[in-house]
């Protein structure tokens, strides 16, 4: 892969240097994140923020209004009341921090109304897979209007996909080009993530690649997965974009957020993340503003993990998985 | 009259005399008539000569094993060009037989041959892939000491002349041999097959000269990283050891048997080379 | 048309949120109306989340330290001859963890004694493949052990417990499992040639790995049916005593490994005894050419592994997040006790810059303190003794000009701990960037050509290891080829295996340890 030249909106090329990425290297570094033994208080909290980052998210084919009330239910009140009511009374010594919302629902565009409806007022954003969300293999134009039709109906954040095809033909133009329309249309207030679907670019050169792309043509965010990709997110490929966004930040003074999403399904993996946000792009990534994880089942473990820490015991599995 | 010639070191490709201007003299075996003048190699020489060698060890290291074998074997053909010069050598200098003498140089044409075809494949059987436990490529490959001291055997056997000069060689390092006092006069013939056998200069030279006055030098040079050690002074040997263990010179003591591996693996280094597998 | 509607969306959003619970660390709920209305600005101000990680110990419990340990002769353990003993201390701590025997020359005769007869008698009679069943019985032994040796490895010698857990400990069991299967294929290992083993062999380990060490250069030797005598390092006896009693529970015949615990006396009486056939070394150059003196006068087999100053080149065109990890590996390993530490790094000129940068920022994240911690990567300071030689060094290249940058980290107060360290820009003729300094201490220099890179790296007396980081291939070979060291890592550092041999050029000694070289140097070949 050597250097990619890219024109750019008003006639200026940029060009993005070839950023080489051992693989093996970068597994081995990912790794040693997973040996970080978190415990106590420090744990706790690495529980409670990983709470506050997560886009809990729905895509599923079978979605109904129905389906994403819950999930909205369950987004501003991730545990139930009595049993918070239980918990303290177990503990009675401990002052228990109160569970916060997560920091978005993630829903198609369709659905969108609805978690409007159900989070109005909660602060809690609304992000809205569109352009032609998973495959992104229609024209742009239709893109376009699926992510307009997204915003209109009050999405927040708009997480788009990128256009693997392009990319790996080697037509990056085309796909830069369609993440700097989308951010267009998207406007200045609705977030834009923007999908690289690291599954299916597969070399971490790619991964690198595409990400320093999505940064120059406007991401807010860059995200790695749709979810309907194996393998979704993992360690290294998170790793290889913290990286892509620490240099990014180092040449323009832009912080661009990372989203991990797909596959992160306990609470031990969410806190490996976080130790590897902390050890790369640290404290400023730390925030629900900069790193968000798209998750569906993580939330129940998290909450899990809370209250077995403050209370040395696991309770049912159940009390937790109402969505 | 006969003329009686002085016979020169062979030094970076040169025939030349020792710079100190000493000389002796070489009698024929069991009588007291001169048969040569040799020179009397001296220190100064015998830095020339690393110097030499030390180039030399880089144009040979870096020479492929093909190439090498090429060489060695051109040495083989060289050896046979001169047969009847060895021959009258062996036969007038050490009262050998026509059929001793021949003997002795079919077999050290033999040993030619025999390490000219070990040139490209010692390292297929010494060196190895291994199979580390991790997405790793691991080879472990041969190459050279670098420059290497031969201090030849007082008895003279040529055969084991040859056969010692070639296991350095084919281990891919650069030769410089100090002769024994059994029949330096060697020195003359033995000298042009390697001049005229395509090696780059300083890859072999070769002294006439005494290992008394010479051996701690060798063993302290630094540039020596090793030394072959065929002579039967064991006393010598292990003075030498001593000496030289400021740069931890592989010292190699008197080879038990000819034409095999292990000759040519006591002048090699292991590299053991890792690399990543991964896209 | 769409931008005003969600600005007016926003608007009334915040208006209805001044009911939520003020938050006492921030929300999304807070963050995110702040940010609607005030669009890209800064974000809320509100703490920082501080990710401090609690402290993680492993727990000491599984290790029961003795007061007093004693040599391991002829299968037994046994007092020594004089009665003397030295302290052995957790250099974490300074506490002092037991009391350990001294042994002298009469302990060492016991020891050769014990060793010569298992060789002529149980061990020597005994068939290759029974003897790579007692092998690997002893590798088994050592994983199912495996944390009580992690743990003692640490607090004997202040290393960080995921080290002495994640390699020094499996490591060392794996080299017991690769030479237990040579013990009976020897005639492989010498094809078309007839070998035998070379008799008992006297083993002197450092301190820096002191039960790997012990694996490397006991699994080889008994695979090749000779018998050993091994002195382990004064500082760090404690593990290579445990492998002792691994020994006994592996039922391996008596006198097969003695055990002979002591300073340098002890090591000087095993290279000095007569009946030894062949000394195996690793540590300093500077005993390793005390040891070859001594023995130059005998015909004793030797192989030594000694020291390093390994260079790690780096090209413009590596995988640099990837370099900077090789290199922090390279040289941050071990607190940087290690023979092939990639002590001097060669940067291209063009790249240094960047290179130093990430690296600085890199080394802050490193957490130096209680190696029993999990989550520490820099442990202690071996010793008192090597953290005066250490400090002594990084005084002196002060002197010498260039950059000196320190990792920004705590350090504990008690106990012999250094902050990671490199000198930057300094002339290749510094203190620093020509001696071995054993410790977390780096040169990094620049080189403009890939020859003045090669040219750079073999300027030392010391040939063990090198690095190179291109993603190049030609560029890697010829680079590799070029270089004067026994062991070449491309694209990574720092990295071991029983099927790899290892072993230095020049000054860094002879002989290979692991793989099938490792093995030849315990065979006599016919």
């Amino acid at each position: 892969m050597a250097t990619v030249s890219l024109k750019v909106p008003g006639g200026n090329k940029i060009t993005i240097p070839h950023y080489p990425i051992d693989m093996i290297g970068a597994d081995e570094r990912a790794g040693t994140f997973t040996k970080r033994s978190i415990k106590k208080q420090s744990k706790l909290d690495a529980l409670y923020l990983a709470i506050e980052m997560t886009d809990l998210t729905t895509l599923g084919g079978d979605d109904t209004p129905g389906k994403v009330e819950q999930l909205c239910g369950k987004a501003i009140n991730p545990v139930p009341p009595q049993y918070l009511e239980e918990l303290s009374r177990l503990v009675p010594n401990k002052e228990l921090r109160p569970i916060p919302s997560v920091a978005a629902v993630c829903v198609y565009p369709e659905q969108v109304p609805v978690a409007v409806r159900c989070l109005e007022g909660t602060g809690i954003n609304i992000a809205s897979v569109a352009t032609a969300f998973p495959a992104g293999q229609l024209p742009l134009d239709i893109k376009l209007k699926d992510v307009q039709r997204a915003v209109k109906f009050g999405a927040t954040e708009i997480d788009m996909v990128i256009d693997r095809g392009a990319f790996l033909r080697g037509d990056y133009q085309k796909v830069f080009d369609e993440i700097v329309a989308v951010k267009e249309a998207c406007g200045e207030d609705v977030h834009l993530k923007v999908i690289l679907e690291t599954g299916e670019l597969k070399t971490y050169d790619n991964v690198r690649l595409a990400s320093w792309m999505a940064m120059e043509a406007g991401a807010d965010f860059i995200k790695t997965s749709t979810g309907k990709v194996q393998p979704a997110a993992t360690m290294p490929v998170t790793l290889i974009m913290l990286q892509a966004i620490q240099d990014f930040y180092e040449q323009t003074g832009k912080k661009i957020g990372m989203k991990p999403a797909g596959g992160i399904k306990t609470a031990k993996q969410a806190i490996h993340y976080l130790v590897m946000v902390n050890e790369t792009l640290g404290s400023d990534w730390l925030d629900p503003h900069m790193f968000r994880f798209g998750a569906s089942t993580l939330l129940n473990d998290l909450l899990r993990q809370i209250f077995a820490q403050y209370s040395g015991q696991y309770f049912y599995d159940d009390i937790f998985s109402l969505d | 009259m006969k003329v009686v010639k002085t016979i020169k070191l062979y030094i970076n490709g040169e025939f030349v005399r020792t710079e100190s201007g000493r000389s002796y003299s070489y009698n024929v075996a069991g009588k007291n008539t001169q048969f040569a003048r040799l020179c009397q190699a001296s220190r100064k020489d015998f830095r020339n000569a690393v110097e030499s060698s030390k180039e030399g060890f880089k144009s040979w290291a870096s020479k492929t094993a093909y190439n090498k074998s090429q060489i060695l074997y051109r040495m083989a053909e060289m050896t046979e060009g001169k047969r009847h010069e060895f021959e009258e050598l062996f036969m007038e200098a050490l009262g050998k037989t026509q059929g001793e003498a021949t003997a002795m140089v079919d077999s050290a044409i033999d040993t030619f041959v025999y390490y000219s075809g070990f040139c490209d494949k010692f390292h297929q059987i010494a060196g190895s892939i291994n199979p580390v436990a991790g997405p790793f490529h691991n080879f472990t490959h041969i190459e050279g000491v670098g420059v290497t001291t031969l201090v030849e055997d007082d008895e003279f056997d040529f055969q084991k002349l040859v056969d010692s000069i070639c296991s350095i060689l084919t281990g891919g390092n650069s030769v410089i041999v100090l002769l024994g006092e059994g029949c330096p006069a060697v020195l003359g013939p033995l000298a042009e097959v390697f001049a005229t056998s395509d090696l780059s200069n300083g890859t072999v030279n070769i002294l006439s000269g005494h290992l008394d006055e010479l051996r701690d030098y060798i063993a302290q040079h630094r540039e020596v990283r090793s030394v072959s050690f065929q002579s039967s002074r064991e006393d010598v040997f292990h003075d030498m050891k001593q000496k030289s263990t400021d740069n931890m010179k592989r010292m190699i003591p008197r080879h038990k048997k000819q034409k095999c591996l292990e000759n040519i693996l006591n002048f090699v280094e292991y590299k053991t080379v890792w690399h990543p597998v991964g896209y | 048309m769409t931008k005003k509607k969600t600005t007016k969306k926003a608007a009334k959003k915040t208006a209805k949120k001044s009911t939520s619970k003020a938050a006492k660390t921030k929300t999304p709920k807070a963050a995110k109306s702040v940010k609607k209305t005030t669009k890209k600005a800064a974000p809320v101000k509100t703490k920082k989340f501080v990710f401090d990680y609690d402290p993680a110990p492993e727990s000491k419990a599984i290790v029961n330290i003795k007061s007093r340990y004693e040599h391991f002769i002829n299968g037994e353990f046994v007092a020594p001859v004089a009665g003397k003993y030295m302290d052995t201390i957790n250099p974490a701590t300074t506490e002092v963890l037991a009391k350990v025997a001294v042994g002298d020359a009469k302990d060492v005769d016991k020891a050769v004694k014990a060793a010569r007869k298992a060789f002529e008698g149980t061990w020597g009679q005994m068939s290759g493949s029974e003897r790579g069943k007692y092998l690997f019985r002893i590798a088994r032994i050592l994983q199912e052990r495996a944390r009580e040796f992690a743990v003692l490895e640490t607090l004997d010698g202040g290393k960080p417990i995921k080290e002495s857990r994640d390699v020094d400990v499996p490591l060392a069991a794996a080299h017991f499992f690769y030479y237990a299967g040579w013990a009976d294929k020897i005639e492989y290992a010498v094809p078309g040639r007839e070998a035998k083993p070379v008799g008992v062999c006297g083993q002197i380990i450092p301190w820096n790995f002191p039960l790997l060490m012990a694996a490397w250069k006991i699994a080889p030797a008994l695979a090749a049916g000779n018998t050993v005598v091994l002195k382990p390092a004064e500082q760090t006896s404690l593990t290579a005593l445990l492998l002792a009693e691994v020994c006994q529970e592996a039922e391996l015949p008596a006198g097969v490994v003695n055990i002979v615990t002591g300073a340098g006396e002890t090591g000087a009486a095993i290279t000095a005894h007569q009946d030894i056939n062949k000394i195996a070394f690793t540590g300093s150059t500077d005993i390793g050419k005390i040891i070859a003196k001594a023995i130059a006068g005998s015909n004793k087999k030797l192989t030594l592994e000694l020291g390093g100053k390994s260079a790690n080149i780096i090209y413009e065109d590596a995988a640099l997040d990837q370099a900077v990890e090789g290199v922090v590996n390279g040289i941050f390993f071990n607190q940087g006790h290690v023979c092939c530490a990639g002590s001097r790094v060669l940067v291209e000129e063009s790249i240094a810059d960047t290179f130093i940068k990430k690296l600085e920022k890199r080394m802050k994240q490193l957490r130096v303190g209680d190696p029993m911690d999990k989550n520490t990567d820099v442990g202690a300071i071996n010793s008192k003794e090597q953290l005066d030689k250490i400090k002594a060094l990084v005084a002196k290249g002060k002197t010498e000009g260039g950059n000196f940058h320190e990792a920004d980290v705590k350090i504990p107060s008690k106990g012999y701990f250094c902050k990671p360290c490199f000198f930057a820009h300094q002339s290749a003729s510094s203190t620093i960037s020509r001696v071995e300094v054993f410790g977390p201490v780096l040169s990094i220099q620049t080189f403009r050509t890939p020859d003045e890179a090669i040219t750079k790296a073999n300027d030392t007396n010391y040939g063990l290891a090198a690095g190179i980081w291109s993603e190049k291939g030609s560029k890697i070979h010829k680079t590799a080829l070029g270089l004067k060291a026994g062991v070449i890592w491309a694209n990574t550092y720092n990295k071991f295996d029983p099927t790899a041999p290892f072993g230095g050029f020049f000054e860094s000694g002879y002989g290979r340890e692991g793989g099938l070289q490792g093995i030849l140097p315990y065979l006599e070949v016919k």
